[in-house]
């Protein structure tokens, strides 16, 4: 088994860089703990960065910054880091690191929402305004319920498979998809399906006049 | 290999080369005189690393700090299989500036049962990565200006493919098709290796 539908540079890019928004790194970095191929791809990011750091500022040549670094640091006595202890609660796991984390816990200790017509969600509460993130499981052979949203959708899959067209999208394949594309997912026979949804958050006006407009302007 | 021009290339490598023993020495040993010679490389370059997105020169110096600190206290855990120490450094600098403007980047965990491995083995990976960093700086100086100056602006200023497009008075297409194609070019050279 191997990933097929892999991040594109334009959101791996941000994540190497650290401009990515909290929801849509977790969505990336789920996938990258799952395809060795794209990681390789983040490195040679992370690289072509090291790269340009060689080559940036070589202006201020005398000053005092080292005897003050070795002053703070190196004189002072510093705590031996040690490394973090391996996670090793758990031999299996189905949901990655860092998603894991962030729901509290693998595939069968999770408290699912109903949404209607045997599909499930779970919404996961990051500290990103820009985005919605939502862990849904879709019945197997169902369609992926209408959900509105605008802008970009990243969707991961952790379990069982999903077509849309002609495209099938399993474990660790990541969809991108933008708000004017009209695609509707369909989970696939034999296994529900346990996707990762990453998408815009709804803009939020702050003033209520603007709000209450809000509907019947559509916007 | 076959288009190292000049011996500046090759200096360059062996400076590089030296990094990475300068680093597993201070990761073995604490020496802070081998830390010295990667301060004085990197401290100004992380300074203005900094800068480039806080226009604060004292709040820059003050993450370089705490960058070089960093790389000090974790320089036992550099991995030489992986075989670039300026990319490594970046990363560093990267998150202590993510953590300063408070913001969060969620991460894999290699440890973690459901990570699925690479699967190169490890003995070949060191050699390997260590002439990977060569090759990608090699191909990095092949690269067009317009092209370093787009990932510049993403990874220094951490300016957002529309905001680029803006500064620059191009389209949003010619943004991303410039990333794709600077980076096409840096994988490709990387795939020609073996």
């Amino acid at each position: 088994m191997s990933v097929k539908h892999h991040i594109s540079d334009d959101f791996l890019i941000d994540y190497a860089s650290g401009s990515l928004s909290e929801g849509w790194s977790l969505a990336v970095a789920s996938h990258l703990a799952l395809c060795p191929e794209c990681r390789q791809r983040l490195y040679t990011m992370e690289g072509a960065a090291g790269a340009l750091l060689d080559k940036a500022g070589e202006s201020a040549s005398e000053d005092d910054a080292w005897a003050r670094f070795k002053a703070r640091t190196i004189d002072i006595k510093v705590e031996e880091i040690k490394p973090a202890a391996a996670t090793t609660a758990k031999s299996k796991a189905v949901l990655p690191e860092p998603l894991r984390s962030y729901l509290g816990g693998d595939l069968g200790e999770l408290k699912w929402r109903a949404l209607g017509r045997g599909a499930y969600q779970i919404l996961i509460d990051t500290k990103d305004p820009e985005t919605q993130v939502r862990l849904l499981r879709i019945p197997a052979g169902k369609p992926v319920p209408e959900h509105t949203h605008e802008g970009r959708e990243l969707t991961l899959v952790l379990a069982g498979s999903f077509r849309d067209g002609d495209d099938l999208f399993a474990r660790g394949d990541i969809e991108e998809a933008d708000g004017d594309l009209l695609h509707t997912p369909t989970a696939t026979e034999g296994e529900d399906c346990i996707c990762l949804a990453v998408t815009e958050a709804p803009l939020k006006f702050s003033s209520w006049i603007v709000r209450l407009v809000q509907p019947i302007l559509k916007i | 290999m076959n288009k190292k021009n000049s011996g500046g290339l090759a200096a360059d490598d062996l400076a590089k080369a030296e990094m990475v023993r300068l680093l597993s020495i201070v990761g073995r040993e604490r020496s802070a005189d081998a830390f010295e010679a990667i301060f004085r490389f990197y401290a100004p370059r992380v300074r203005s690393f900094m800068a480039a997105k806080t226009k604060d020169r004292q709040a820059a110096e003050e993450l370089m700090q705490e960058t070089m600190t960093a790389v000090w206290n974790k320089a036992g855990q550099f991995d030489p299989a992986r075989g670039n120490v300026s990319a490594w450094i970046y990363t560093i600098a990267r998150n202590v500036r993510i953590d300063a403007f408070r913001r969060k980047r969620p991460e894999f965990d290699a440890n973690d049962p459901a990570f699925v491995a690479d699967d190169v083995a490890p003995a070949d990976q060191e050699f390997q990565q260590i002439q990977e960093a060569q090759l990608l700086r090699g191909a990095m100086a092949t690269l067009p200006e317009e092209q370093l100056d787009v990932l510049r602006r993403a990874f220094f200023d951490e300016a957002s493919h529309s905001t680029i497009a803006r500064d620059l008075g191009v389209p949003l297409g010619t943004v991303k098709s410039r990333i794709r194609l600077a980076f096409e070019k840096l994988r490709s050279s990387l795939e020609g290796r073996l």
